[in-house]
């Protein structure tokens, strides 16, 4: 399985390494760097590469380079599915993926790669049972370690590893009992040039936040299940029960998880929030060209959207932009060529507009293809499918919760194609 | 074994050896202080990290003064905020010495602060081996944060140390025998990552001993100590085959997982280890972690590949089939799956006769229990599931992966590149199945080129007639991007589909050449060499386009597409007569300067234009060959001169140059263009191999369906020996025994020995799992279940084997029995129970008994609950009565060894021993032969027939759902401390009831309930019959519980009467007098307190002996005792719970009179019992 592991860095340091099984040399990184100097984005990076003695299989995220070291057949997306939950325990114990807080953090991290994974096959990634066993630093702990000579170690041995639901630590104690749902849903949409859709589905999360004594049996249901088209669990939901009674029944992780996603079916219409309309053109004459969008709001089910936010690949040969807009900042990247427009908060009543002129050196002939939009917004209370949870019970336990839903809307993957 | 010894003695000297090698170690050291020079080498990968490094060197410094190092440690990155810190970095070096000291000291902070530094110069890469024999001191630390940190360095460095390692085995010996669970489990697993060769003994040792933990942990861990300790040691190998054998026999899923972990990599080839254990693997496997699962099904792909058949086989075959046989097939719904299963196995002998494939039941179990998997958030498992389907489910069910497989497009991009390599080799097989999901494939501008090419791969495969036209408007919308590696791909792709498909080609070719006159080189090359392709397949209607092409020849220069240009002209050069020549003239003139694909183009055009038209071209292929024979190149050289003597006449050539034309000129069939992912299927799909397209090393072959099935037998689970002993003892003695000698065996799901504080924290924190209400339908527990059903079929098949010869009638009244009282499937399949009798083979049924049982819902303790099972299976396989008999055999025997000294004289040996080998027959013989002159009323064995039926829930109050519930008299089989309730349940309203279920269970201390299975869904007007179990403790005491629907929830009691808080016993008038004798002067107790007399008048119907058994038996369940006298009438019972004998008489007189003797142990029974009969008799 999983030999060895090396975090690298954005610009190919390799600043933390662990072993599983015997050591191998950090030299095998060689063929990545390599593959990564080919593809010139990190994204475009090949995440499964062959050497003649191992197989190296990546994954980028926070711009840094996972990059683990395999000797057998192994189903890549095993190791894949475990570097990426590597990542979430580092930023669910940090609060940030990146570079410095790893290396601020380098023993805590050793410990946890040490308790995930035992001679390259993973041991403990429920991040209740590692908690149990390597607490998360805080300001707090760390001005009490440092007094005390104490340490990040849990002193009680992890019984959550244990029993029948590792997902859940013992002993839970909160003196304010609260659960809070934030259904998420993110429209990945494609328009054409007229604005028609091309092609339009909803994707849908519910994040929670279960901070609730012992061991509660929470039980949630939706007043349309019948909207959700597909779906994936967090371990802890009882698939049969969905199955039989389209109910969510579960005892839940303590603290921070996703509890379900969801595919509303693209049968159904999908709501688009606003509509854009723009004119990019280059001129065959003269080395530039014009630009001017518009944003206005389409089906909002009578909610704001909120930061809408537009950003633009410009083609290789846009020099520089001289533009206006009416409301909000934009920012050109001379380097990656990305427009950015951020423009806030859509008024129905003054549309944004942005435009202006793109020069390009002259000689240089005039792109063929206009670059396509990425529209970024957010909608607040409004779950654009249409679901809703009904009602949340819980057994279990005699105290009364707070029990919170939060409905929002998001643009996911929207493109605009010009 | 000396090797052991050895080491065994070792720590006794480990203080000396440590100081010195110390001493050593220290004196090497003086010379090359500065830590950092052993690894000079690769430092200039480090520039990043010295801020770091700093903090360590700062603290470093003061370190040694005490307590301040580890609050120096903590502000350090405060103060310096990462500001570099290069130049100092070399002029305070971090002595190993200062470190050496901070472990050496006594106070644990400083041990930990010096730890940490260590660690962190492991993450970096750095070599801290020289620290070893300091460090491996602290192996013993109390403090275990420490511990760790010790634990992370020995495993890293033990390997180059081997020597000094040894030193520290000793601790994690000691920690192998700790009375906890975790510190067993963590020694094991430092002591197997060592990767020192001289312990392998120890390792095998441990991991033996820990094979066999109680704790399901330890266990876990020893499962992954196994492929360590064989790539430690190869030779191991049949003796860590064992181990993975009798792991692999654990019903826990905290260790399956790992031990098939360890089975792939030690002995993959051993498939018929998985025999026994594959039904388990496939119902456990639902609750094993989710990597456990990936590995788990991984391995079940292969296996079913060796053991069943090829389900698509007859695929034409089933077509014509009709109806009926496609939903059997289709239909995976859950609900009909069951039903579906069991007609297979009822049917199984006719079909196979009938029919050339039937789904093999194991087959079906495993594509049924891994289908809720696609729902997993984890990737790896969703991926596991669909190659799991792709390579094993019947054509019409594979479809149900790809809505999960879509899901995943949403991931990470990693996830999205596995994912859609697997979507495009699945695409070429099975299109139909991706076609919905065509538009979730669209590319867009911002994902990353390799996504967007396996995209491309995917539409281009899902494209056909009907949705061709939407594809190549999007393919028109990419040929447009900046991403001109995409461009050429989407070029490709569009060369693809109009090879594929008729209809488009032209459209496709028109739109190709209108690219040619595109501005960017690539794209104009990439046009080419597709439209090459695409001409070849009608050029006749193409010359304008071969002309146009002619001309791009001045202006392309990528070598593909110039030699496309140019092979298309030489192919077809009477399409193009005039231009022919002309363009060889031209490329004549820059041979030299050509590439030398291009060059071997030009002499192909040559020597074919030179066959068609010598007049104009022979001196130009003349000059062209001349050019060629001193080219650099061999192959160009080579070529020449094969085509010299091939075209150019010459009295030395051969017969060859006749044929020359037909040789060059012959019809050449168009090229087909394919996916790269054509037959790519043949590696097992998600696997490493198949991405690469290359075997990856340690891939286990995917082997083709066998011609004919394998004996489907060697998965039946078999006996043990000991089993046979435990179904006759009580249930205490049989814990005890468990726990004594198989101590492995006896615990499930972490209930283990009371030693273990661990293990009932786990413990409890089940049973407030079940308070919760909703454990029926919790699908976490279910595991425990199955795990029991497991365990209990193999009694069972003991017990078959056992009776073997009784079988065939015993069998039927157990099928009778069972069906009668088990759930709505179970109902089910007794529609079909015709055709089951006649069919003897034992398996199927006993598969079939299993299967309704993992299905049935759950007990609170499942301790108690393997016991009751166990109780079941003994029940079932026997006549019913005959339970009854073994428990008052072994309670006999108990009695008698107290009694046998103090008081009466025993219950005559004779007698005893003959009744507990009773079969049903034999009592019914033995009954013939009893001294009673009368005939025996049939009550007296078999329950009357008219029972006595409660209302649970009227049909107004529940909402048009009524309960009828009365007392079967059966032995409730899973528990026979249990009372069994029947209820029926009828669904008087007009829509259907779903999910009927028992909530919320309050009971009286000491009762016990067992729900029936859920009925999942009562039709309107339909109606249901389900049995559960109620252990009434020997109470009349109410068992109120809620009887929930998916809408609704009533609260409802039952209270028995205490006639049915007995079960019937046989005994012969002797033993009944005896045992009378005895309940009267029974231990200590007051003479007269166990017994109640009452005289009565008879009702005048009930005068005749007929009449008063009748009555009797209906009041209480009992069995008549035959007796000599006329006048009297003795009943024999025993309490349920407690066993306690219940004895009745009733002495006949004249005009009615009578009297009425009640002996019971339990004075309450015995007085309420008395008023019942009474009143029965009376009335």
């Amino acid at each position: 399985m999983i030999h060895s592991l090396f975090l690298i860095n954005h610009s190919g340091d390799i600043f933390l390494e662990k072993h599983w099984k015997s050591v191998i040399s950090r030299s095998v990184c060689d063929y990545f760097f390599e593959a990564k100097e080919k593809a010139v984005d990190p994204e475009n990076v090949p995440p499964v590469l062959q050497t003649p003695h191992h197989y190296l299989i990546t994954v980028y995220r926070g711009k840094l380079f996972f990059l683990s070291v395999i000797q057998t057949e192994v189903p890549p997306l095993f190791v894949i599915e475990f570097l990426h939950r590597v990542a979430d325990t580092f930023q669910d114990y940090f609060g940030e993926c990146s570079e410095g807080v790893i290396k601020d953090n380098v023993v805590t991290v050793y410990e946890l790669l040490e308790e995930m994974l035992d001679n390259g096959f993973p041991l403990a990634t429920e991040s209740n049972v590692l908690k149990e066993m390597i607490r998360p630093p805080t300001i707090l702990r760390s001005v009490v370690n440092t007094l005390t000579g104490g340490s990040n170690v849990g002193d009680m041995l992890p019984t959550g590893q244990l029993s029948n639901i590792p997902w859940r630590r013992a002993g839970v104690k909160y003196t304010n009992n609260e659960a809070y749902f934030d259904v998420i849903e993110e429209i990945d949409a494609i328009l054409d040039k007229s604005g028609t859709t091309v092609f339009a589905e909803i994707q849908g999360a519910i994040e929670a936040c279960v901070r609730l004594s012992g061991m509660p049996d929470l039980t949630l249901s939706f007043m349309n299940p019948r909207l959700l088209d597909d779906v994936s669990f967090h371990p802890c939901v009882r698939f049969k029960r969905w199955e039989s009674e389209r109910v969510l029944s579960f005892i839940p992780p303590d603290g921070n998880f996703t509890l379900m996603t969801y595919h509303v079916s693209s049968q159904n219409l999908v709501a688009i929030p606003v509509y854009v309309k723009q004119n990019i053109s280059f001129f065959e004459t003269g080395s530039c060209g014009r630009l001017e969008i518009t944003i206005g709001p389409k089906q909002t089910m009578g909610k704001t959207v909120e930061g809408l936010m537009v950003t633009i690949h410009m083609p290789k040969a846009v020099l520089s932009v001289n533009l206006t807009a009416t409301q909000g900042n934009y920012t050109y990247d001379l380097a990656t060529k990305v427009l950015v427009w951020d423009i806030g908060k859509l008024n129905p009543q003054k549309l944004p507009n942005l435009r202006g002129s793109l020069s390009m050196p002259s000689g240089v002939p005039k792109p063929e293809e206009n670059p396509s939009l990425n529209i970024d917004l957010k909608i607040q209370q409004l779950a654009i499918s249409g679901v809703k949870v009904s009602r949340l019970d819980m057994y279990g336990e005699k105290y009364k919760p707070f029990k919170g839903v939060k409905y929002v809307t998001k643009a996911g993957k929207f493109q605009v194609r010009t | 074994m000396t090797t052991m010894q050895k080491l065994l003695q070792l720590p006794v000297n480990a203080v000396n050896i440590v100081k010195t090698v110390q001493s050593q170690v220290q004196g090497q050291e003086e010379d090359k202080s500065p830590v950092l020079t052993p690894d000079s080498g690769p430092q200039t990968w480090y520039s990043a990290l010295q801020p770091d490094e700093l903090r360590h060197l700062r603290s470093g410094g003061t370190g040694g003064g005490g307590g301040g190092g580890g609050d120096q440690e903590e502000r350090a990155p405060l103060e310096d905020g990462g500001g570099g810190g290069g130049g100092t970095f070399q002029t305070q070096p971090l002595r190993h010495d200062d470190l050496k000291e901070m472990l050496d000291s006594n106070k644990d902070s400083l041990k930990l602060e010096a730890m940490k530094r260590i660690v962190a110069m492991i993450a970096r890469g750095k070599n801290a081996s020289d620290l070893f024999p300091a460090v491996v001191k602290n192996v013993a630390c109390k403090n275990i944060e420490v511990k760790k940190l010790v634990y992370v360095y020995l495993v890293r460095y033990a390997e180059e140390q081997q020597d000094l390692a040894l030193l520290s085995i000793s601790t994690f010996q000691r920690g192998l025998k700790d009375p906890n669970q975790l510190i067993r489990a963590s020694a094991l697993r430092v002591l197997s990552s060592i990767r020192v060769t001289i312990i392998v003994p120890i390792m095998m040792l441990a991991i033996k001993e820990a094979a066999s933990d109680m704790s399901p942990y330890v266990r876990k861990t020893a499962a992954h100590a196994i492929p360590k300790l064989y790539s430690l040691d190869p030779e191991q190998k049949d003796q860590l085959i064992e181990v993975i054998e009798k792991l692999l026999a654990d019903k826990t899923t905290l260790v399956a997982g790992s031990v098939v972990m360890a089975f792939e990599e030690v002995c993959p080839e051993r498939i018929d280890l998985i025999h026994k254990n594959y039904r388990k693997l496939c119902n456990l496997l639902i609750d094993v972690e989710e990597w456990g699962q990936v590995v788990i099904i991984n391995m079940l792909t292969r296996y079913a590949r060796t053991q069943f058949l090829n389900p698509n086989i007859n695929e034409s075959l089933l077509e014509e089939g009709g109806v009926g046989e496609k939903t059997f097939y289709g239909s995976d719904e859950d609900e009909d799956e069951d039903e579906d299963e069991k007609e297979k196995k009822a049917e199984a002998a006719a079909l196979a006769k009938r029919k050339p494939y039937v789904m093999d039941p194991d087959h079906r179990l495993l594509l049924r229990n891994t289908k809720p998997l696609l729902q997993s958030r984890n990737a790896a498992v969703v991926m596991a599931v669909a190659q799991l389907y792709f390579h094993l489910a019947p054509k019409a069910e594979v479809g149900v992966i790809a809505k999960a497989l879509v899901r995943l497009l949403r991931s990470h991009s990693e996830v999205q590149y596995v994912v859609l390599q697997n979507v495009a080799t699945m695409t070429i097989k099975r299109r139909g199945m991706f076609e919905p999901y065509l538009k979730s494939f669209y590319i867009r501008s911002t994902d990353p080129t390799q996504i967007k090419v396996l995209k491309l791969e995917v539409l281009t495969n899902l494209a056909n007639e009907t949705n061709i036209s939407t594809i190549l408007r999007e393919f028109q919308t990419y040929i447009k991007s900046m991403d001109k590696d995409f461009v050429a791909a989407t070029i490709q792709a569009i060369g693809r589909c109009a090879t594929n498909i008729g209809e488009v080609r032209d459209t496709c070719l028109n739109g190709l050449v209108q690219l040619l006159s595109n501005r960017d080189e690539l794209v104009v090359a990439e046009s080419v060499v597709v439209i090459k392709k695409l001409l070849q397949m009608q050029p006749e209607k193409h010359s304008d386009i071969i002309k146009h092409m002619a001309k791009l020849t001045d202006n392309i220069q990528v070598p593909m597409a110039r030699a496309s240009i140019l092979w298309l002209i030489g192919e077809y050069c009477e399409h193009v007569p005039k231009i022919a020549p002309d363009v060889l003239r031209k490329m004549a003139k820059s041979f030299t300067n050509e590439e030398d694909i291009v060059k071997l183009q030009i002499i192909n055009l040559a020597a074919k234009l030179y066959l068609t038209n010598s007049k104009q071209t022979k001196l130009l292929t003349q000059y062209v060959l001349n050019l060629a024979k001193y080219d650099q190149n061999y192959d160009i050289r080579d070529r020449a001169r094969f085509i010299r003597q091939l075209i150019v006449p010459t009295e030395k050539s051969g017969a060859l140059s006749k044929y020359a034309k037909k040789l060059f000129l012959a019809l050449k069939p168009a090229p087909v263009l394919e996916s790269p992912f054509k037959d790519r299927d043949h590696f097992q799909l998600g696997s490493l191999s198949h991405l690469l397209n290359a075997k990856a090393g340690g891939y286990q072959e995917l082997p083709d369906w066998p011609e004919a099935a394998p004996d489907p037998s060697v998965r039946n689970v078999e006996v043990k020996e000991s089993v046979p002993e435990w179904t006759k003892c009580s249930s205490r003695e049989k814990r005890k025994e468990k726990k004594v000698e198989k101590p492995f065996y006896s615990d499930s799901e972490g209930e283990s020995g009371p030693t273990e504080s661990a293990d009932s924290e786990s413990d409890s924190a089940s049973g407030s799992e079940s308070a919760s209400g909703s454990e029926e339908s919790g699908s976490r527990s279910e595991s425990e279940e199955s795990e029991e059903a497991s365990e209990s079929e193999e009694e069972e098949e003991e017990e078959e084997e056992k009776k073997k010869k009784k079988q065939k009638e015993v069998k039927k009244t157990v099928q009778e029995s069972e069906s009668e009282q088990s759930s709505e499937e179970d109902r089910k399949h007794e529609r079909k129970s015709k055709p089951r009798k006649s069919d003897t083979e034992s398996e199927s049924d006993e598969d079939e008994e299993s299967e309704s049982e993992s299905s049935q819902s759950e007990s609170e303790d499942s301790e108690s609950e393997a016991e009751v099972k166990k109780k079941k299976k003994a029940s079932e396989a026997k006549p019913p009565s005959k339970p009854v008999k073994k428990e008052s055999k072994k309670e006999k025997k108990e009695m008698s060894l107290l009694d046998l000294d103090d008081f009466e004289p025993s219950p005559s040996p004779q007698v005893t021993p003959v009744n507990t080998f009773l079969s049903n027959s034999l009592v019914t013989d033995l009954e013939g032969l009893s001294l009673s002159d009368s005939v025996l009323a049939p009550a007296t064995i078999a329950p009357s027939s008219a029972l006595k039926s409660y209302e649970l829930l009227h049909r107004i109050t529940g909402e048009g759902l009524s309960v009828e519930y009365c007392f079967s008299r059966q032995p409730f089989s899973p528990d026979a401390n249990m009372v069994a309730v029947q209820m029926q349940v009828t669904n008087n309203a007009t829509t259907d009831t779903k999910n009927l279920h028992i909530e919320d269970v309050k009971l009286q201390s000491g009762m016990r309930v067992k729900e029936f299975p859920e009925i999942e869904l009562l039709a309107a007007g339909e109606t249901a019959t389900a049995v559960m179990g109620i252990d009434f403790c020997d109470s009349t005491q109410a068992a109120n519980f809620q009887l929930c629907t998916h809408a609704r929830k009533f609260f409802v009691s039952i209270q028995p009467p205490v006639g049915e808080l007995m079960r019937p016993v046989f005994l012969t008038e002797n033993e009944f007098k005896k045992e009378q004798e005895k309940l009267l002067h029974n231990l200590g107790q007051l003479m007269g307190m166990n017994e109640i007399t009452e005289k009565l008048t008879l009702d005048a119907k009930c005068r005749n002996e007929h009449a008063i058994v009748q009555r009797v038996t209906t009041a209480a369940n009992l069995s008549r005792v035959p007796c000599g006298s006329d006048k009297e009438c003795r009943f024999a019972g025993r309490t349920v719970t407690s066993s306690s004998l219940v004895l009745v008489t009733v002495a006949t007189k004249e005009e009615g009179a009578a009297q009425l003797t009640v002996n019971c142990e339990k004075m309450v029974i015995g007085t309420m019992l008395v008023k019942d009969i009474l009143l029965a008799l009376t009335q």
